[in-house]
């Protein structure tokens, strides 16, 4: 019985639902804590310090030797800007660390950091992306010409002669406002300082163990094989923990320094004003329709604030180069010319977020599809249709190939799932009784699995991408698969089993997944861009076959029989077509314990690694979502919301939907909740739970979930990646569902979230126009 | 700094000796003094619901006691809930139905519903909502914890 | 996020609680801690002491007395989620409640923490401006009795005085002629309101003879709408009436703005929630 497509228990669950489970906070036990002093306001020269007598504080100026975070990408137009561990002499947005403060226990380094005085002398900060491309703003960096850290253009060349010829052109002006992934789970980091090995190691909160190290062993001036960088269980992370923190490095620096065990446990506070933030983009976009509604050519202008500094190792590039590249989402059409443009500004780093750029460019193309059948006379779903991919693989205006998807085929059945024509009866009998319900689609594409091909073209200084596994079956007749992948509530442990156990005919309980230690698993990228089960997975199914195949040659050499004639099923490898057996445990004995009984050009033991590196795979999907808004509160009620998600082939169906589900309502948050706000000076307004605003159970429908199953050979296992999908098309969806719902009174919605107030204020300015 | 106070907890029907300064939360206290590290904390102004345990049977923030105030109270902690192996129906029923990701706020969400549980043995629908309300998970999406306590209620009512 | 130190007292009676208050400097009163403790955890006060009223008897009591219910101070939010005043005025009480936090919040949290931390957007700060509810302070050597419309000075600052305690509130029971509604609108169940309206009225024969109609949310302290009231006095209680009371509110507020609501948007809400808790009020 097949394994793959069963929907398991996880194995990782007994562990965490009963709090055995340790993440980072819980492996601070004995060491000393950390606290920063952080920057209060935006922007500063850092005139001078007081600091309380006998106290433990470390600035700058201690840390001897250290280098910068220095992200680079190979562009002519990239700025590459130098973040220091702590801030120097300068201080370049609010929460910036400044100084590491050392104490027996947090309460008591709080106490000292509080105590700590900086004298600043205030500049005038960029805050908002808008104000940083003005003449008169001020520059973020020396030596930047401008704000403008990275952009890029990519223009076919013919847009100008194919517009001339469309019957109708959208415009529109979007804005996502800047969001927190917050995890529930802080960053934190705990390094235990072994005094006999003069090595550190390092807990971390991270989902990046082995790309951790290297950053920190280059900005330490370190061999790698002085650091183990261990991932604990991780609380979440969606991004947030994928990029190196400044911090992690400082917590290296002084166990190292001091040889002590160190804590830093980032505090919910901390989280929002030092923790990457995301999104922040304004858009323009036009797009050229001809006769037949045909999305013929596509012009845009991309702007995103990134904040003060680089990510390492995606680089401040990576959201809008992103969506300058994948901005045309499913849609066909050949002439685009779009600019997007990475604006630097005195707020918190950036970081991506679940879907990176995508959520805004799905929001700009689906909002975008709407006006346009609105001017044509055409539903929602005809003019999709009418535009959607159907061709593959298909080469996009930007040069990227997709593989097969079933772009229509998901619209269709989405349509069918929520009855499109009986929502339309039921939304005109609502609106004759004064209410307001809409509807709005949201189809997109969601590139997964991006190996090194797929980041090549961005010239990162560090291209990722292709994952290796190390496989090895010991003499007890357990598997063991490490993995340089770093799952953090993803499942990977329950699903690579799942793969490796179909494989090698044993039950999952024979099966380890080691994953999160630098010492213990093979240098790998970790676990993000919705790759793991493509990447880690494909590898994962490589070795195992090798592995299958030098079991199968071992029980060749013992039952006498030629290895391809054998076959393992239920613990057991058997001669195909006869009753002859042996158990694999037994053959384990034999690679290592009767190696004389085997061939004799046979290696001893049983192990097998592989590598993958695929070009990617497109998952795809339509989102529909139901709404009634309340147009005297301006309050949003979700009343459905309904996913066709094409993922290629499903190894573990309920862990899929988990991962759909979730992020759909992270995608909802996007659209209607959450928000980080800076006011003008910089000072961030939303540091609190009270003011970020992540939905509960009350604001969440159950979410509806329908699969196509499209095989890609662009896969070994046949699954395309997920992640991040729930989360891309959930916004476009929800707007245009709510500006569906005001159509009546001539509102479109072009910003995100649209709030309560932002919604009446729409509904307000509608109402004074027709007075 | 103000002196330390010797405090008998009991948590899970066991007492725990701890000497803390008064200053200390509940949450710091069961984790770092009684060891118990299945508490979490994940905001620390009583929002996300991440460290609710119970007191005396109904759920509270352990980042918003002090241990000070604890003594004579009866705690329970996520670590208190299995029995023998045994899973509670609660853990065994969002396991069941992948009621749970990275996991990090589950223990909160088990010790919210036990306690809501323990009142209302019936509590389902918006109802139910509205008391998982309380917690957030940024994981799941919601549906399969709303689930997982509909059917840990079932098995616990028959 | 850890507060700063402090010392502790846990006083097993009022006398000894009081004393505490009089005689220890900074001292402040922990009672359910919902909102103060979160404050301190991100040492937004940091008080040198605090007094313990949760072991001290006799604060947690309801009575009915005549025509008032004596709530005291330490009667945890959760309490009123069962009918336990008599009338219009138990049933308001059990709306409102379900709307004070969370259910663990409301496990802890108290009727006089809230009063005495004096949220403009507490339920039950509204209920008390409402209804001109009479706090009772007791200091170590004296007790004063605190009209609502004197009790609330502006954004959690109250009349007490630091070594004063709020030990118990006097809420007017509603006549049972009398109709009761509550609405309140929040970005996410069991948020703080943006905006909520408490209305009171008496209705005879289809004509309203009494109104009373308090607003959280708008101003640094719960307010009467005398305005939306004036338009309900004497009025036939139809949805018109109801509009006419709204619009009247609207027209009277000035509400502050913070990044969850603007002036404008909140005096939106003033408007349509009068006729929300009208229409509710009718059931």
């Amino acid at each position: 019985m097949s394994l793959v497509g069963a929907s398991i228990r996880r194995l990782e669950d007994p562990d965490l639902l009963t709090g055995r489970k340790r993440f980072i906070a819980d492996l601070a036990a004995g060491c000393d804590a950390v606290a920063f002093v952080r920057s209060p306001v935006a922007a500063a020269r850092i005139v001078g310090m007081e600091r309380p007598n006998g106290a433990s504080v470390f600035t700058a100026n201690d840390l001897s030797g250290v280098g910068s975070i220095e992200p680079i990408l190979y562009r002519p137009d990239y700025f590459r800007a130098r973040q220091p561990l702590l801030a120097l002499d300068r201080v370049n947005y609010l929460g910036e660390p400044i100084a590491a403060v050392i104490a027996p226990t947090r309460r008591e380094a709080e106490d000292v950091a509080d105590a700590v005085f900086v004298d600043l002398e205030l500049v005038e900060p960029v805050v908002h992306s808008s104000g940083a491309l003005t003449d008169h703003s001020p520059i973020v960096h020396q030596g930047a010409e401008s704000n403008v850290v990275v952009s890029g253009v990519i223009d076919t060349g013919n847009v100008d002669v194919v517009s001339v010829s469309a019957v109708e052109q959208v415009e529109l002006d979007l804005t996502c406002h800047r969001q927190s992934a917050s995890p529930i789970e802080t960053r934190g980091a705990v390094a235990r300082y072994d005094m006999e090995a003069a090595k550190v190691t390092l807990y971390a909160s991270t989902q990046m163990p082995h790309v951790l190290r290297t950053a920190i062993c280059d900005l330490l001036n370190m061999q790698e094989a002085d650091l183990r960088v261990v991932a604990p269980a991780v609380g979440g992370a969606f991004g947030q923990k994928m990029c190196l923190p400044a911090e992690y490095a400082v917590i290296v620096w002084l166990s190292r320094h001091l040889r002590r065990s160190l804590a830093w446990i980032e505090d919910r506070r901390e989280n929002f004003t030092s923790s990457f933030h995301s999104r922040d983009h304004r858009y323009w976009i036009r797009g050229s329709f001809d006769g037949d509604a045909r999305l013929v050519a596509l012009e845009g202008d991309l702007v995103a604030n990134v904040g003060a500094y680089s990510c390492y190792p995606v680089t401040w590039g990576v959201e809008p180069l992103m969506a300058m590249a994948e901005l045309p989402g499913p849609y066909d059409f050949q002439s685009y010319r779009v600019r997007a443009r990475g604006v630097s500004t005195n707020t918190c780093p950036m970081s991506p977020y679940r879907g990176v750029s995508r959520p805004v460019l799905t929001l700009a193309m689906e909002r975008m599809m709407d006006i346009a059948a609105e001017r044509f006379g055409l539903d929602p779903v005809e003019i999709r249709r009418r535009n959607l991919i159907t061709q593959f693989p298909y080469r996009s205006t930007t040069g990227i190939v997709y593989d097969e998807g079933s772009y229509v085929a998901s619209l269709e059945k989405a349509a069918e799932v929520v009855d499109f024509d009986s929502f339309r009866r039921r939304q005109a009998e609502a609106r004759d009784d004064g209410r307001f319900l809409g509807i709005g689609f949201s189809v997109f594409s969601e590139r997964t699995g991006y190996g090194t091909p797929a980041f090549a073209p961005r010239n990162m200084a560090v291209t990722p991408g292709y994952e290796t596994v190390e496989m090895a079956m010991d003499p007890s007749g357990g598997v063991e698969v490490r993995i340089g992948a770093s799952p953090h509530g993803q499942g990977l442990v329950t699903t690579l089993s799942q793969v490796v156990a179909d494989e090698l005919g044993l039950p999952l309980k024979s099966i380890r997944i080691v994953h999160g230690d630098t010492d213990r698993s093979p240098y790998g990228w970790g676990t993000f861009a919705s790759r793991s089960m493509v990447i880690s997975g494909g590898a994962t199914k490589l070795a195992a076959g090798r592995l299958r195949d030098a079991i199968a040659a071992v029980a060749g050499d013992i039952l006498e029989a030629a290895p391809e004639d054998i076959r393992l099923a239920e613990g057991r490898a058997v001669v195909r077509g006869t009753d002859r057996g042996v158990e694999i445990s037994e053959l384990a004995r034999h690679a290592y314990h009767h190696t004389p009984k085997l061939a004799s050009d046979r290696e001893p033991g049983l192990r097998a690694n592989a590598s993958y590196d695929p070009a990617g795979t497109f998952s795809n999907a339509c989102h529909v979502a139901i709404v009634e808004v309340d147009i005297e509160t301006g309050g949003v009620r979700l009343d459905r919301f309904v996913v066709v998600e094409d993922a290629g082939l499903l190894i573990n169906p309920v862990i899929v939907d988990g991962q759909i589900a979730g992020g759909v309502v992270q995608g909802i948050a996007n659209a209607l909740y959450e928000e980080v706000v800076y006011d003008e000076a910089g000072n961030i307004l939303t540091t609190t739970l009270f003011d970020y605003l992540p939905p509960t159970a009350s604001e969440i429908p159950p979410i509806e979930i329908h699969h196509l199953e499209t095989i890609t050979d662009a896969s070994v296992t046949g699954a395309k990646g997920l992640g991040e999908g729930g989360t891309i098309g959930a916004p476009a969806a929800v707007i245009n569902a709510v500006s569906d719902a005001l159509r009546p009174l001539g509102v479109q919605v072009m910003e995100m979230p649209a709030t309560p107030d932002r919604i009446r204020r729409l509904i307000r300015e509608a109402i004074k126009e027709t007075a | 700094m103000s002196s330390l106070r010797a405090v008998t907890l009991s948590v899970n029907g066991v007492e725990c000796k701890v000497e803390v300064e008064p200053r200390k939360t509940l949450a710091d206290t069961l984790r770092e003094d009684c060891g118990l590290t299945g508490t979490h904390l994940g905001c620390e102004h009583g929002v996300c619901g991440a460290c609710t345990i119970l007191i005396d049977g109904s759920p509270v923030r352990s980042c918003l006691l002090f241990a000070v105030q604890c003594e004579g109270v009866a705690i329970e902690t996520v670590e208190g809930l299995a029995s023998d192996g045994q899973l509670h129906p609660l853990q065994q029923a969002f396991w069941d139905h992948h009621g749970l990701q990275c996991g990090f706020c589950t223990p909160g969400f088990l010790m919210l519903a036990k306690g809501a549980l323990a009142e209302n043995p019936d509590l389902t629908g918006d109802a139910l909502r509205e008391v998982l309300s309380s917690n957030l998970c940024r994981c799941t999406g919601y549906q399969n914890i709303v689930t997982a306590v509909e059917d840990a209620a079932a098995r616990m009512r028959s | 996020m850890k507060p700063a130190a402090f010392d502790y007292f846990a006083p097993e009676s009022l006398t000894e609680a009081l004393t505490l208050l009089r005689d220890v400097e900074g001292a402040k009163v922990l009672a359910g801690g919902q909102s103060l403790v979160p404050a301190m955890n991100f040492r937004l006060t940091r008080p040198g002491a605090l007094v313990d009223i949760n072991r001290v008897p006799g604060l947690d009591s309801i009575t009915i007395d005549g025509d008032e219910a004596q709530i005291g101070a330490l009667t945890r939010h959760r309490a009123f989620e069962q009918p336990v005043v008599p009338g219009p005025l138990g049933r308001l009480m059990v709306d409102m409640a379900h709307h004070v936090g969370h259910l663990p919040i409301r496990v802890r949290g108290t009727f006089g923490g809230s009063l005495a931390h004096a949220d403009p957007a507490a339920e039950w700060c509204l209920l008390a401006r409402t209804l001109d509810a009479t706090m009772i302070v007791r200091g170590a050597d004296q007790e004063r009795r605190i009209p609502a419309s004197e009790f609330f000075s502006t954004m959690f600052t109250t009349a007490l005085e630091d070594d004063e305690l709020l030990t118990e509130v006097r809420l007017p029971l509603v006549g049972d002629g009398h109709l009761v509604g509550f609405s309140e609108f929040s970005r996410r169940v069991g948020d703080f309101a943006l905006v909520m309206i408490a209305v009171v009225v008496e209705v005879r024969d289809g004509t309203v003879t009494e109104a009373r109609i308090g607003a959280g949310g708008v101003s640094d302290i719960p307010l009467r709408l005398s305005s939306a009231e004036a338009a309900l006095q004497g009025g036939t209680w139809d949805s018109a009436l109801w509009a006419g009371a709204g619009e009247a509110g609207r027209a009277e507020v000035e509400p502050f703005e913070d990044i969850h609501g603007s002036t404008e948007y909140r005096r939106d809400l003033v408007g349509a929630l009068i006729q929300r808790a009208c229409r509710q009020a009718t059931g």
